[in-house]
């Protein structure tokens, strides 16, 4: 059995780092260039891990699911990319920083790591604009920051509504220039399908070329996951289509644990679902926080015109419930709150299923102009989609699924239990606790990316710097294509009438309705019986049309779905052991009188780390306990 | 609403394509063009036919891997929209829309309507970005940008590489792409250190791939969905004709 070690480093919490850096073992330039690493994924985390490797002189080869590692979904991410510069002399510092993640994680993240994430942070900020990353300005030149939820400090920096594609971008070029100089060699169009392991240690992976079909062979001498999040398992998300949680699922079934799976966090400003046929969910930024105000009509089923509701008839419930923090509470508080108002019968729209978010007062304080400046990308696409515009009628906003806390278990070297796989960015579990504040999954992603992994992977390599590349010829390569061919075959012959889709559709609502923002034993129980009558029902009756060896979508879709399925059983699993509410995780039985999340930090203070036990089988629970020695537990209040 | 589809299918890139019709008459206007085409395969997978090959992901418009061309136009009717932002509500009933994959030598089609957009790849290896490995950057304040100029480096620097520019184009240039990386990175002090080889070489690279001239039709500036505008080709010739005289030129 893998022991749980986080290895976290002797010393006070701000040397910890340090320490670690003084004393990891390093590789010598002639040395790094017989070691070869694979990255898999491409986004905030995966390019400039891939970059920066290659820049130390390792062979890396990167695999990407797309045509072009720039579409990563990474691109997507909106509002902002934190930093404890203290640029606007607020009190911020990498103390604080460190503080708003713990307590707004709910006490369940690991304490060494976050403050790492935290320190890390500045020199982001630095590398991206040296690489051409325009971040919003002053007049004077100077980047300026605005302010997200959970914290009480203007931290974060951002260029528009868009902050996610410019920082991707950035990393992105810096990867183009390491592939131009031949330092890293890029496969697009393809889909890692198996991890292959010697002797206890990850040294390849097993990749299907999207576009013939054919199974391909890398070796390595360690293999790093930055394959992102699974919030597209609620089939609506306000994920790409594609993002999949299938590189953790092969992971996992190799042995790696899985960290706390059913902490995923449910945005509260997203677009409602419109109609049935709707394949996706889209976000709208956080940052209009800043500025909009939610509410709803104090009277229920009010069906007025929102303009026609007096100031005296709207109920600003975060702001009356949340007086210290307002309309900035952090994402878990706020989706509960609007899901509670809604259940209540005070929603608003076609549906009930929405809560509008105003920005007249903003407006009438500071101009459309300056308004437009702000939001304007986002107040188009709102009206794109909806065809209203925000800066006339309040935003209709519900809360989607959107980003995974849970994910990989790493340790501080963000190793997983397999010795020689790593996993970066919102693929591991690590820094978020039970809950995210905006802004610091680009911050998160980066830091592992471009300043973590490049110095603990070395710690790893060094030992291996006599090892000699393995054969694709080996038994290992040869076992692991031959579970993947067998797979394929498997799905592409069932011959059934339902398409993956279809599936993918009903395990979402399954997810949410049981798994999603509210819990409780009895649906999550109800869950467990549908999903795997689901899983049987997939097994027998799907529809994949086409061959194994040609461009085959569906074919994709139906390996997303398979690993959904069984993804689905272990976060029910998860969301079942803890009996508790902290952050993302709300128990029903678990609540404050005011209906606040009530941790049990005597029996919960744990990382769940899940270790697989076969198909359908239950999963084997390690706890990675967690002590806080430089914060004091608290109960989380933002009033 | 009931729609008449003309897809352009092409089982791969050796053998010939066609265009096939498609009747639908189950649409509703607030499906996306996506959605709808969704239900299209649906229906084709059930009847046991090959569905229609496109590329998407995001759905909101910033990955640009969608691009489609939709009666005649890169992302259909609609201005500043990815093809994935288009929704049926753009179309009447009983419209006949023709959709096709991008049609420029530089862009092979791999299946149906999914084609090899790898040049832009390949152009952006010659240059598109500022030489500076990780941990050797300076303090971010320590550099001072005119707020203007950073906005109007975002304004180049929100190209999806969609490559719709390229499609829009009777010359099937790659111009509008080209011109948004070298004005977003000469506008910004960062990346003035290699301005001059990166217009030389990126421009080269576009010529080599068999990308055609900017005549200046503007085409370009108007099928863009993110609405680059064509003063960044401005920008790029001054940047490549100063390039072209310099002596530091290597």
């Amino acid at each position: 059995m893998a022991t749980l070690d986080a290895k976290i480093p002797e010393g006070p919490l701000k040397d910890k780092w340090t320490n670690y850096l003084n004393s990891m073992k390093l590789v010598s330039p002639a040395n790094k260039k017989k070691l070869d690493v694979i990255v898999v994924g491409t986004g905030i985390a995966g390019s400039p891990a891939a970059a920066t490797l290659a820049q130390l002189g390792y062979n890396v080869k990167v695999f990407c699911y797309q045509d072009s590692p720039r579409r990563a979904h990474s691109v997507a991410a909106q509002g902002g990319i934190n930093a404890s510069k203290n640029y606007r002399n607020d009190g911020d510092g990498v103390y604080r920083h460190f503080y708003d993640m713990i307590k707004g994680g709910d006490y369940r993240a690991r304490e060494s790591n976050v403050y790492r994430a935290a320190e890390v942070s500045n020199g982001i900020i630095d590398q991206l604009t040296a690489q051409g990353v325009p971040f919003a300005r002053e007049y004077g030149g100077q980047i300026t920051t605005r302010s997200f939820g959970g914290v009480q400090v203007s931290r974060t920096f951002y260029a528009q509504g868009q902050t996610g594609q410019q920082v991707l971008l950035g990393s992105y070029s810096a990867l183009r220039r390491m592939i131009a100089k031949g330092k890293v060699q890029m496969y697009e169009r393809r889909q890692m399908l198996e991890l292959v392991i010697k002797d206890g240690h990850a040294r390849g992976i097993i990749a299907r070329n999207l576009l013939t079909g054919e199974l391909e062979r890398h070796t390595a001498h360690a293999v790093v996951l930055a394959t992102g999040g699974y919030g597209t398992i609620y089939y609506l998300s306000t994920l790409g289509v594609t993002s999949s949680g299938s590189a953790a699922m092969i992971a996992y079934r190799n042995g790696a644990f899985f960290g706390n799976p059913s902490f995923i966090q449910i945005h509260p400003t997203c677009i409602p679902q419109l109609s049935d046929f709707q394949s996706k969910l889209t976000l709208m930024s956080e940052s209009l926080r800043n500025d909009g105000r939610i509410w709803v009509p104090k009277e229920q089923g009010d069906k007025r015109n929102p303009n026609d509701i007096p100031e005296e008839e709207r109920d600003y419930y975060l702001e009356r419930r949340y007086p210290a923090f307002g309309n900035l509470v952090p994402r878990d508080v706020a989706s509960r709150a609007a899901k509670e108002r809604c259940d209540a019968g005070y929603g608003v729209g076609k549906t009930g299923q929405a809560v509008y978010l105003d920005f007249k007062h903003a407006i009438k304080e500071q101009g459309a102009k300056a308004i437009g400046s702000k939001y304007g990308n986002l107040f188009e696409l709102y009206e794109k989609i909806t065809g209203e515009s925000p800066y006339e009628t309040p935003m209709r906003i519900y809360p989607a699924g959107h980003y995974t806390m849970g994910g990989l278990w790493v340790d501080y070297e963000l190793m997983t239990t397999i010795p020689g796989l790593f996993a970066i960015g919102e693929a591991n579990f690590s820094d978020h606790g039970a809950n995210r504040l905006g802004a610091s999954s680009l911050m998160q992603g980066a830091g592992d990316g471009y300043f973590i992994l490049p110095n603990t992977i070395g710690n790893y390599l060094s030992d291996k710097i006599k090892t000699s590349r393995l054969s694709t010829e080996e038994p290992e390569f040869e076992e692991a294509e031959k579970r993947v061919r067998e797979k394929l075959e498997k799905l592409i012959n069932i011959n059934g009438s339902q398409t993956a889709a279809s599936f993918h559709k009903r395990l979402g609502k399954i997810m949410w309705d049981h798994c999603g923002m509210l819990r409780s034993e009895e649906g999550l129980k109800q869950a467990r019986t549908e999903v795997r009558e689901l899983k049987q029902e997939f097994w027998n009756d799907l529809q994949v049309p086409g061959t194994l060896s040609e461009l085959n979508q569906e074919l994709e879709k139906a390996v997303r779905v398979a690993d959904f399925l069984d993804m689905s059983q272990l976060l029910i699993e998860d969301a079942l052991n803890r009996h508790e509410s902290c952050g993302g995780h709300f128990r029903q039985e678990y609540q404050t009188e005011a209906g606040e999340a009530l941790r049990d930090d005597e029996n919960y203070m744990y990382v769940a780390a899940w270790e697989y036990q076969g198909e359908d089988q239950m999963p084997r629970l390690h706890k990675e306990q967690l002590t806080f020695e430089f914060v004091e537990v608290k109960e989380r209040t933002y009033k | 609403m009931k729609v008449k589809l003309k897809i352009w299918r092409q089982p791969n890139a050796r053998s010939k394509g066609k265009f096939v019709d498609y009747d639908l008459d189950d649409i509703s206007p607030e499906m996306s063009f996506l959605e709808m085409l969704d239900a299209l395969n649906t229906r084709l997978i059930q009847q046991g036919d090959d569905p229609v090959a496109y590329e998407h992901d995001c759905r909101e418009g910033i990955c640009g891997s969608c691009g489609l061309f939709i009666n005649g136009r890169p992302h259909g009717p609609e201005r500043e929209v990815a093809t994935c932002q288009l929704h049926m509500r753009s179309f009447r009933d009983g419209d006949t829309i023709v959709v096709e994959p991008w049609r420029a030598k530089a862009f092979p089609v791999i299946k149906d309507l999914v084609v090899d957009r790898s040049a832009f790849e390949k152009i952006m290896d010659a240059g598109g970005f500022v030489s500076v490995d990780t941990g050797s950057a300076p303090e971010a304040n320590t550099t001072p940008v005119k707020k203007q100029n950073a906005e109007r480096a975002f304004d180049a620097g929100v190209c999806i590489g969609c490559g719709a520019c390229v499609a829009a184009c009777k010359n099937s240039s790659a111009s509008l792409f080209v011109a948004a990386k070298i004005s977003q990175l000469a506008l910004l002090p960062q990346g003035k250190a290699e301005a001059q080889r990166r217009a030389l070489n990126m421009v080269a690279r576009m010529e080599e791939l068999g990308f055609g001239s900017c005549t200046s039709t503007e085409a370009c500036e108007v099928e863009c969905p993110k609405s680059i505008s064509l003063d960044h080709i401005a920008r790029m010739n001054r940047e490549y004709l100063r390039a072209s005289f310099s002596e530091e030129k290597d």
